[in-house]
């Protein structure tokens, strides 16, 4: 039974001479290969070569620390509060007497987790930090094996004090 | 009775109410914030300056516009007076500026406070000031006074609303703590760094409009958006016994009074149900405290959802055909 019209008969018409022979076809299929030798690669070697990222990509987030080498970050929540996927979790603490040198401020995050599987990179976190504390980097969240291990503690997010993310180009100027 | 007209809408009230409370009759949308004027605690009022209303007609009989914004939690209503609050931009204009006093010596530390999120001076700021500040100066800063095993004093973030003082004065016995020294200088203390163990003495947080004075045992715990306020009672013999449980998952982290509309406790409640009840099974649960949908606090909770009703195909009766009303 015809459902459609959009069917069509399918007619297979004797082939010519010249057709029979192949060349015209092989070579014109040559042709398109060969052209493709002289084109640009669509593709990199990826770990070797990166691709260059617009200053505004939102990879992997990144716990800053400041000039001094303290953790930005007071475990304010508003990160988590304003995160619309629900993704951010954290524990306050307070700072004791010795721990000025870790910590900018009387309160800090003494678990401070991402998880990145539910993590949607919209970059409303790093908008709402007012402490200059969270920002997304251009840097790729790797694969994991398992579901717990995207679930990223302070020892992946905080920038080591030896190997500082740059994030320069993200920061934004506010004039207050 | 005086009758009294507040941004158009009028009101009778009895004589002797101030315009604050008359407005506060009236609705939300007019009453002028306040951050020192608190209802249940006598004397209290007339140093923020936060509610600051323009009157334009003085009363019925003399009906000249008083000549500069009173203070409408000190000031009574006359017959006939007409007021502008928030209908006046010479109020928006001042309150603004008495924003921006109040922040002056304020060290804006929000995200380390544990009041953020029921702050009034926030929400205040927010509404009502602006985004810079024009000072140079250097904050004032205190020594850190410990005054006590639950109660966090941060003289840093102090307004000097005086109103933990009323509560010292008319609800504990035995009052310990005050107003030092004078002006730009004052400064709330104990007197020789006494600790603060009066029955009542844990009202002065929820009184305190700003995070000045705080829960030591709900210090840094939690933000309070994090954490479930729960309506609950239990029978003490020294007060009330109505509160607000503040939960996160099966904890209780903090006990606070009851709060009214104006962010004012509804009654006082003790140290004890304040600070050792901290059990599920000490209370009695009546239910999720109902918070404003604009409240941070009721950020990323769903009890509040009214979910469409569902409706059934056979409960889809056709429309009764009328005169006229043919299809």
């Amino acid at each position: 039974m015809q459902l459609t019209n959009r069917s069509k008969v399918v007619t297979k018409p004797e082939m010519t001479f010249v057709e029979s022979l192949y060349l015209p076809a092989i070579f014109s299929g040559l042709r398109i290969t060969i052209k493709h030798l002289f084109k640009k690669k669509a593709t990199l070697r990826y770990p070797e070569v990166t691709r260059e990222f617009a200053p505004v990509y939102r990879g992997m987030h990144v716990l800053k620390r400041d000039e001094q080498g303290r953790e930005n970050c007071t475990a304010c929540g508003l990160c988590a509060v304003s995160c619309p996927a629900e993704a951010i979790t954290m524990d306050a603490a307070e700072r004791k007497a010795g721990e000025e040198n870790l910590y900018r401020e009387e309160k800090y995050a003494a678990k401070y987790e991402i998880n990145m599987l539910r993590c949607i990179f919209c970059g409303l976190c790093e908008e709402a930090c007012p402490k200059d504390a969270i920002y997304l980097t251009d840097r790729i969240v790797h694969s994991e094996y398992t579901r717990g291990e995207f679930v990223f503690g302070k020892d992946v997010l905080v920038e080591k004090v030896d190997q500082r993310i740059d994030i320069s180009k993200r920061k934004k100027e506010y004039t207050i | 009775m005086a009758k009294v007209t507040i941004d158009g809408r009028s009101i009778e009230v009895p004589d002797g109410t101030t315009i604050l409370q008359a407005a506060r009759m009236i609705g939300p949308e007019v009453a002028p914030p306040t951050m020192c004027f608190y209802s249940k605690l006598k004397t209290s009022g007339g140093y923020c300056r936060t509610c600051l209303v323009e009157v334009t007609k003085g009363s019925e009989k003399d009906p000249r516009p008083m000549p500069k914004l009173v203070a409408s939690c000190r000031t009574t209503v006359m017959d006939g007076m007409e007021v502008g609050n928030n209908s006046s931009p010479k109020v928006k204009e001042a309150r603004k500026g008495v924003v921006e006093f109040l922040l002056l010596n304020h060290p804006l530390d929000c995200p380390i406070c544990d009041q953020a999120g029921e702050c009034h001076l926030q929400d205040l700021s927010y509404e009502h000031g602006s985004s810079k500040t024009r000072t140079d100066f250097e904050r004032r800063t205190y020594n850190k006074i410990d005054i006590g095993e639950k109660i966090q004093l941060h003289m840093t973030r102090c307004i000097l609303c005086y109103r933990c003082v009323k509560v010292a004065n008319q609800i504990t016995d035995g009052r310990v703590h005050g107003v030092m020294n004078r002006g730009d200088h004052s400064e709330i203390s104990t007197y020789v760094e006494q600790a603060i163990d009066n029955d009542f003495s844990g009202n002065v947080i929820d009184v305190c409009p700003v995070g000045a004075l705080t829960d030591k045992t709900f210090r840094f715990k939690s933000r309070v958006w994090f954490t479930k306020p729960m309506l609950a009672n239990r029978s003490c013999d020294k007060c009330c016994g109505k509160v607000n449980l503040w939960y996160k998952g099966e904890e209780v982290l903090r006990v606070t009074g009851r709060k009214d509309q104006w962010g004012e406790v509804e009654e006082f409640i003790c140290n004890t149900c304040r600070f050792d009840k901290k059990n599920t099974s000490d209370w009695t649960i009546e239910g999720p405290t109902p918070v404003d949908r604009h409240s941070v606090i009721s950020a990323n909770h769903y009890e509040v959802l009214t979910k469409p009703s569902v409706i059934h195909l056979n409960d889809i009766k056709p429309l009764p055909l009328k005169e006229g009303n043919k299809i």
